[in-house]
């Protein structure tokens, strides 16, 4: 390859110089070369001459920027700048600047990348053959040892398991139908506890440390710590049937058999939500990680939007004709897959909820659905698990991966940093790698898998200090950094409706009431003024509301005779 | 069949054992789809940084008790932070090492009040002004009995109220019936400049523009001088009398006078015929004004026994404070670090504060560094958020200055509503509406 020479700009003067001296008739001033100009040129030559040796050596040690990724660093972009909507040339020049950080930061973000130490995992075979035809035995041959521990298996007694890892995914909880409970650590296999809590337990969740856990059991909801004390029963909280754990909110939210939705603050112990939605019983449901909605879908097939503040669903979607087994998020809030029992999945673009990206029909109809970090989607299929990757924005083929059990599937979890999937089956727990599945960086400061215990405590009550509170769960999370703009229709839309607004209705009956007197006085008062109020406020509506209602009469025309029409008299 | 399977290692504790002293490492990833709810979770940290900065506004430090008559001016020392002298209605100057808050040495100059002090530019000495018409210099520092006495007096032939030194030249110039220039040698002055008959009460060196000087003047006027002139140069009268002026040390054409109508006014001096803005927020007469070194900012003391600091550029102050036994305040500096204020006040005391309230003193680690630059982003980030913005705005003040307050509130919107009321029934025009900035001078004199 040719090297690029540099060419800095003295370069292009000097050339272009003595170009002009060879081409043109250049006017040439001479001056009197005195002692202090002479010197000024030496030193001037001296220091280009230095300055140019030293520029091409540099060049070779530095060989500046690294350069950036323009996918990556679409993936750090928030958003588009305003432009050119500023009309002051003031406010134009700050918001440039400011503007100029933003893309700074975005690139320096980009540019962090090369730090990161580790790389994705990957599957790779022969031109001819498919990766779907992999067994666990070969992905183990193939691997170091430690990796290949990952693959385990444990047979359990107590029938149909569930499985869930924390948020740091070191940490897995097993609950049976059967009342078994058990956390331990995965990787070293040490056990924190186990339990047999005499009753069925229909869902189970890590808290925001790996120090707590929260069981759904038959009645209600109960609370236990890391060696399996029971640290709280929450009556509140009955029959439920599905639960999710909001961690930047500090919020456990379930949904019980008869419909009815809860948010417990577990950081203060307090129900921040709790209504009917009138959706009927379902056990289907998820949580949005992009603005911790919960997705809930029932029998009719439709998928409803939840935040704890509005009663209604945010949002509703007619997924699938029949009755709906099962759900996924994508951890970016991007895609939603959803099955139906007529066999089909389908994944939908969760922010506009127009029709289906994708539309497959499988051999039997989904039970679970699990999207992993890196956007893989487990399916659950009675006895196997079929994990599809790049399956949201292209139509797949086949599926990545296929692991056939001799067990039923009851539930499984993608482990957070790794490449492993925990299934929860009729007998037990079976963990298996799913290579390139996980994020394989971790950001230490957000969730850390080799947190020691000062680091745990610490972190809790950074959390704990950036809870947010419950009525930022909306739709678009960004809504809290944006401008409010009351759109001018809304404006007037709200002057008309002052006409039919009712007068407030107000409390009449005093704290302490007095003995013997009934001050119906008092009373009258009050619901006078209250009426005035409201009719002078319908008033001043009709007012503006009758303003721009002059309507033109065209004058009747008697062609000459008009002089005689009488003239309106001018108001005074 | 041939495969190739990798899987991420991490290797982080697993070989070594745990010890007490085990740095852990943290690795980061700024991906944002590992930061979910970038938005939410900005607000609450901004919200709580907000709230802690309130928590943490404790802007009193200590204050400096030993005269025993009210302290009517203070001096700051040109390069030492440590120093300030002050003088009281008695006639008593006191010196005081303030990082050890002590007074290192004081004695009664002059009969009657001590009206003003200044350092000479060296700092080797200092002069003062008295109402027994003297100019004394004193030296800084007490190295030998010979030195407790005034190394100059120099007697005036009319009262004298106030001092400014030259920033390099050894001349200085001293208000009272009349502005006088004189040079440290002789003993009488090298120039006299008058204008009218009325009295000064203030005058200031600009510091930059080290020809240029102003004086307030009791006819409610203020006027420039040029020293190489013979006469002095412009004249603004304003509505009612400026107590004090102050230049701005970085734009040396800007100058902010407080003056007796609640207000502050800055100038531009090459455009006297309106002041460039109007700081409102006082509730009585403001007594001293001092800028910040920075030029950014500036502290006004006021007779309804406040301190507020004002941002230059600004109409409404930025801080206010105010303790139970602080009454009127007579002076203020800010000082030449930009990081304390020195207040003086008729109770005798003179108080230091931070002239940020929040600020942590001392030593910051790089990591509380960059934690505090964060929060202060967050901070102007969500600056316009309701929520935030009520909570940053929110200042305590006395019931006095409340009640204050909300008198001229009422004063003000009730010429309001009477100009609009004028405005609907007279003839369009001829009520004009007229700048607030527009209202307070009367004219300009060349």
């Amino acid at each position: 390859m040719k090297e690029k020479k540099t060419v800095r700009y003295f370069d292009i003067e000097s050339n272009n110089k003595d170009e002009n001296n060879k081409d043109q008739n250049v006017k040439v001033f001479k001056i009197k070369s005195t002692s202090k100009i002479l010197k000024a040129q030496r030193y001037k030559q001296n220091k280009n001459i230095h300055t140019k040796k030293k520029h091409s050596k540099n060049s070779q040690q530095f060989p500046g920027k690294a350069p950036i990724n323009p996918e990556k660093l679409e993936e750090h972009k928030r958003g588009e700048g305003l432009g050119k909507g500023v009309r002051h040339p003031l406010h134009a020049l700050k918001l440039k600047k400011r503007e100029h950080k933003f893309k700074y930061a975005e690139e320096q973000a980009t540019r962090a990348d090369i730090l990161l130490t580790e790389d994705q995992g990957f599957l790779e075979v022969e031109e001819d053959n498919r990766t779907t035809g992999i067994t666990q035995k070969v992905i183990a041959d193939n691997v170091d040892i430690t990796a290949a521990t990952k693959i385990f298996e444990l047979n359990l007694a107590f029938g149909p398991y569930q499985a869930k890892y924390s948020c740091n995914g070191r940490h897995l909880l097993l609950g049976s139908k059967k009342g078994h409970l058990a956390a331990f650590d995965w990787v070293t296999k040490k056990l924190h506890f186990e339990i047999n809590v005499m009753e069925s337990i229909h869902d189970m969740s890590w808290l925001h440390v790996e120090t707590m856990v929260a069981a759904a059991q038959k009645e209600w909801l109960y609370i236990y710590d890391n060696t399996g004390i029971e640290l709280h029963c929450i009556k509140k909280m009955d029959k439920i049937l599905r639960m999710e754990f909001l961690p930047y909110h500090f919020l456990l939210a379930a949904v019980n058999e008869f419909g009815f939705m809860s948010w417990l603050d577990i950081s203060i112990g307090e129900i921040v939500g709790h209504y009917n939605n009138h959706m009927g019983r379902t056990s289907v449901m998820t949580q949005n990680p992009y603005n911790a909605t919960l997705c809930l879908g029932n029998s009719k097939g439709v998928v409803s939007l939840w935040s704890p503040t509005v009663k209604k669903p945010l949002a509703k979607i007619l997924c699938h004709k029949t009755p709906l087994t099962a759900i996924a998020v994508d951890s970016r809030g991007m895609y939603m897959a959803t099955s139906g029992v007529d066999r089909s999945l389908k994944i939908w673009d969760i922010r506009n909820l127009d029709g289906p990206l994708q539309h497959y029909k499988l051999r039997s109809a989904p039970l679970n659905l699990e999207f992993s970090q890196k956007d893989m989607l487990a399916v659950g299929l009675g006895e196997t698990v079929e994990i599809y990757s790049n399956c949201c924005t292209q139509t797949v083929e086949g599926p990545y991966l296929r692991h056939r059990m001799a067990k039923t599937i009851n539930n499984f979890k993608f482990c957070p940093y790794e490449d492993v999937l925990g299934i929860g089956t009729s007998n037990g727990f079976t963990s298996i790698i799913v290579p390139g599945s996980g994020e394989p960086n971790f950001d230490a400061l957000e969730s850390n898998p080799f947190q020691t215990k000062t680091q745990r405590k610490e972190a809790e009550v950074k959390a704990l200090l950036e809870k947010i509170p419950a009525e930022l769960i909306t739709l678009n999370p960004s809504d809290v950094m944006e401008v409010d703009v009351p759109s001018m229709k809304d404006k007037i839309e709200a002057r008309k409706n002052l006409l039919y607004l009712k007068p407030k209705k107000v409390d009449l009956t005093p704290r302490h009431k007095k003995k013997g007197k009934t001050n119906i006085a008092r009373k009258k008062i009050i619901k006078e003024t209250v009426r005035k109020e409201y009719i002078n406020q319908s008033m001043e509506a009709k007012k503006i509301l009758a303003e721009p209602e002059k309507q033109y009469v065209p004058k009747q025309s008697f062609g000459v005779l008009d002089r005689f029409v009488p003239k309106p008299k001018p108001k005074k | 069949m041939n495969v190739l399977t990798s899987l991420p290692m991490r290797l982080y504790h697993a070989e070594i054992l745990p010890t007490i002293r085990d740095i852990h490492k943290l690795p980061r990833n700024y991906d944002p789809r590992l930061h979910p709810l970038e938005g939410p979770r900005e607000y609450v940290r901004a919200m709580n940084a907000v709230k802690l900065e309130r928590v943490f506004a404790k802007p009193f430090i200590g204050n400096l008790d030993g005269h025993s008559d009210g302290v009517s001016s203070l001096g700051k020392h040109p390069s030492r932070l440590a120093i300030l002298a002050s003088g009281a209605f008695d006639g008593e100057i006191r010196l005081w090492d303030l990082a050890s808050r002590k007074c290192t040495r004081h004695f009664t100059a002059h009969e009657g009040w001590v009206r003003s002090l200044c350092f000479t530019p060296d700092g080797q000495n200092f002069m003062s002004v008295g109402d027994d018409k003297t100019i004394k210099t004193w030296k800084s520092e007490v190295c030998d009995e010979e030195d407790e006495e005034p190394t100059n007096t120099l007697l005036s032939m009319s009262v004298v109220s106030g001092i400014t030194h030259h920033r390099s030249k050894p001349i200085f110039a001293t208000c009272g019936e009349q502005c006088q220039l004189w040079e440290n040698t002789r003993n009488e002055p090298i120039k006299v400049f008058k204008w009218g008959v009325d009295s000064l009460h203030h005058v200031a060196f600009n510091q930059v523009e080290t020809n240029l000087l102003a004086s307030c003047a009791s006819d409610r006027s203020i006027i420039l001088y040029d020293f190489r002139e013979s006469g002095p140069l412009r004249k603004v009268v304003m509505e009612l009398r400026s107590n004090a002026l102050s230049w701005n040390p970085m734009e040396a054409f800007i100058f902010t006078v407080a003056n007796e109508d609640y207000n502050l006014y800055s100038f531009d001096v090459r455009k006297l015929k309106q002041p460039i803005n109007v700081h409102m927020d006082h509730t009585s007469a403001v007594i001293d004004v001092d800028y910040s070194p920075t030029g950014r900012e500036f502290v006004a003391g006021s007779y309804d026994k406040t301190v507020r600091i004002f941002e230059s550029l600004k109409g409404h102050s930025r801080d206010v404070y105010h303790t139970k036994r602080m009454q009127r305040l007579t002076c203020v500096k800010w000082s030449l670090d930009n990081k304390y204020i020195l207040t003086g006040s008729d109770e005798m005391n003179i108080r230091m504060w931070k002239a940020r309230a929040s600020e942590k003193l001392g030593v910051l680690k790089p990591r509380e560094r960059t934690a505090l630059n964060y929060s202060e982003a967050l901070k102007e980030k969500f600056s316009n958020h309701p929520q935030i913005k009520r909570i940053a705005r929110h200042r305590h003040v006395p019931k006095h200055v409340m009640n204050a307050q909300k008198e001229i509130k009422t004063i003000r919107e009730k010429n309001k509503r009477k100009d609009a009321n004028r405005r609907a029934h007279s003839k369009p025009g001829a009520v004009p509406f007229v700048a607030e900035r527009k209202k307070h001078v009367v004219k300009e004199d060349e």
